[in-house]
């Protein structure tokens, strides 16, 4: 009797683990699935781009035949609305993130600041475009220039500054912070010269991953006009630019299949970037990654 | 004091340098408190960039509701604003038929990558796969709409012969893919914070690996898995470039993926780059849409919240 119970027992045993197995296999699967779609889409863009891509293309402006076209306005115009969105969102971000972490009492109005971060991180970024429009190209009488999408941008990753900034701020240890307040120093003085050095890289960090989002971003530019065809550089604050996505949007809407090559060169471009980007907050990461 | 000592004809004396000490405290004081409230006026932007939303889309669309009837506007079925015809409702119809394809997508794939990456992989694994993971969520949407056009339609014709060039499925589908990492990241850290001792408990019961994870792991972190899914649908609700790009711009009340359909977030776009004058009712039924997907997304992120504060298991 006790021997048929072992024996039931056992294959059950053996069932069990073997059901184990398959789905640990299917879930090793699922994984990779995501993988799978990043390689192909990384392959994708390089076969279909690679043959478009040269120096013509880097330095052209657009032009009404796929060979002639070329990202010139667009990587000089993203690369200027990123500096205005960098200084724009940093000093409100970090200046944000100052005054919640060290200023702010722990009362209903800090909550409330913190709870609407959190809210503005999860609304849509073409709302935002819609804010911009309102507020930047028409109220404002900006029009459709650079510093009104520039402004539209920073309000979109000011959250993620915040909070990026945030961490960094509360990962100084106290300990320097008391050594400061010991040999004299007053708060702002302690802040200004300990904790903020002390925080920066993770600040910096911080900003370029959400920098590298906003350079990728695409609905709220179209909202607040970004022009899809020009022929000059801009010049000033309050002139007309466009944004590498924009093109390579209007690109991927043109129905002859060449575009689609240029499109892909222009993501290539695109890509390359971000990586840069990327690379330079690892970087960062790894150079300050030490104990405090 | 050795300066003042050397520089023979300026010799301060010990009162004036107390006055000239005195001085430059205040001024040292004056911006220890002028900063705090510079540092207030920064953190209240964010405040006052919530009110500048709610403030336009709630202005503009009282200039639209006064054109179209509310109740018009929501119980329409025809939405064909250059001809006068504005109900809502295949604009919503399309938003929640890519949000599903594109849950039925993630959900699975996210929740059994996370299951993979907690429980089943080593750390050396976990360190490569998790981050190159996370690059799926900071590709540009305009990469993946490109993507979804030129590469995932194609496939998917080649074994449904009748879907067209833009449908709701591929630009579901590649939102699917987008939104992964965060289910599989967010739902990776829930599990994460169960405790190892629950784990060993069921070990010592007799448990096998996928006991453990779906009777003790799942249900203990099930707060932080719901909370991880419900973002990840406001992120597919608020979706634009992909399927502004693959799912055509066809205002269909429907709910077939092989057909193109428009979304509220691809109507703002076409309406934002077609011949919109400033003051139109088209113009306005922007704000009303933008209205609409804000209400929307702003419960699921309630909700996201409300289900992670309120259920938070403390260990």
């Amino acid at each position: 009797m006790l021997g048929q119970n072992e024996q039931g027992i056992k294959k059950r045993m053996e069932g069990r683990v073997l059901i184990n197995k398959i789905m640990m296999v299917l879930f090793f699967l699922a994984t990779t699935v995501g993988l799978v779609f990043l390689a192909l889409l990384f392959y994708r863009v390089l076969t279909q781009g690679i043959g478009y891509l040269s120096w013509d293309f880097i330095s052209s402006f657009p032009a009404p035949y796929p060979e002639d076209a070329g990202i010139w306005a667009g990587l000089i115009g993203s690369i200027l609305l990123m500096v205005i969105v960098a200084i724009v969102s940093v000093i409100i971000g970090v200046a944000s993130a100052i005054y919640l972490e060290e200023y702010a009492s722990q009362n209903k109005f800090t909550d409330f600041i913190r709870v609407n971060i959190q809210n503005l991180a999860g609304v849509p970024s073409i709302v935002f475009g819609l804010l911009g429009l309102t507020f930047f190209v028409y109220m404002f009488n900006y029009g459709y220039t650079l510093i009104a999408g520039g402004l539209t941008m920073a309000l979109l990753i000011l959250p993620v500054i915040v909070v990026a900034s945030q961490e960094a701020l509360r990962s100084v240890p106290s300990e320097i912070q008391e050594a400061s307040y010991g040999m004299g120093a007053s708060k702002w003085q302690t802040i200004a010269r300990v904790i903020l050095p002390a925080a920066l890289p993770g600040i910096l960090t911080g900003t370029i991953i959400a920098l590298s989002r906003a350079i990728g971003e695409t609905a709220p530019l179209i909202i607040v006009g970004a022009a899809t065809a020009i022929f000059t550089l801009p010049d000033s604050l309050l002139a007309k630019y466009t944004v590498m996505p924009i093109q390579i949007y209007n690109w991927t809407g043109r129905p002859q299949e060449e575009w689609q090559f240029v499109a892909g060169a222009g993501i290539i471009v695109l890509l390359a970037i971000l990586l840069l980007m990327n690379s330079i907050a690892v970087l960062i990461r790894n150079k300050f990654q030490r104990r405090l | 004091m050795d300066k003042s000592l050397q520089s023979g004809g300026n010799r301060l004396n010990v009162q004036q340098m107390i006055e000239q000490r005195k001085q430059k405290t205040s001024f040292g004081e004056r911006i220890e408190k002028i900063i705090p409230w510079f540092l207030l006026l920064c953190a209240v932007v964010s405040v006052l960039t919530t009110v500048g939303i709610l403030f336009t889309l709630l202005r503009e669309s009282v200039g639209f509701f006064s054109d179209v009837s509310l109740v018009d506007f929501y119980t329409g079925t025809s939405w064909s604003p250059w001809s006068g015809e504005y109900g809502v409702a295949p604009l919503i119809g399309g938003t929640l038929l890519i949000t599903l394809i594109a849950t039925v997508v993630a959900v699975p794939l996210g929740l059994m990558s996370a299951i993979f990456l907690s429980e089943y992989a080593n750390d050396k694994a976990r360190r490569v796969i998790k981050p190159v993971l996370e690059v799926l969520a900071g590709i540009p949407t305009v990469v993946y709409g490109y993507f979804a056009l030129t590469f995932v339609t194609p496939m998917f014709q080649s074994f449904i012969p009748d879907l067209g060039i833009f449908n709701a499925l591929s630009g579901g589908f590649v939102v699917g893919i987008m939104i992964i990492p965060m289910v599989a990241s967010l739902s990776e850290d829930a599990m994460n914070s169960v405790p190892n001792a629950l784990r060993e408990g069921a070990y010592g019961l007799g448990a096998t690996k996928l006991e453990v994870v779906f009777k003790v792991v799942l249900p203990a972190a099930f707060s932080g898995i719901v909370a991880s899914i419900v973002l990840a649908i406001s992120r597919a609700i608020g979706e634009t470039m992909i399927v502004t790009i693959a799912a055509g711009a066809t205002p269909n009340l429907t709910m077939d993926p092989t057909q193109s359909i428009q979304t509220m977030t691809a109507f703002i776009v076409q309406a934002a780059t077609g011949d919109t004058t400033f003051g139109s009712t088209i113009y306005y039924s922007l704000y009303a849409v933008g209205m609409t997907l804000f209400v929307f997304t702003l419960i699921m992120n309630l909700i996201a919240q409300y289900i992670s504060r309120r259920f938070r298991e403390e260990y």
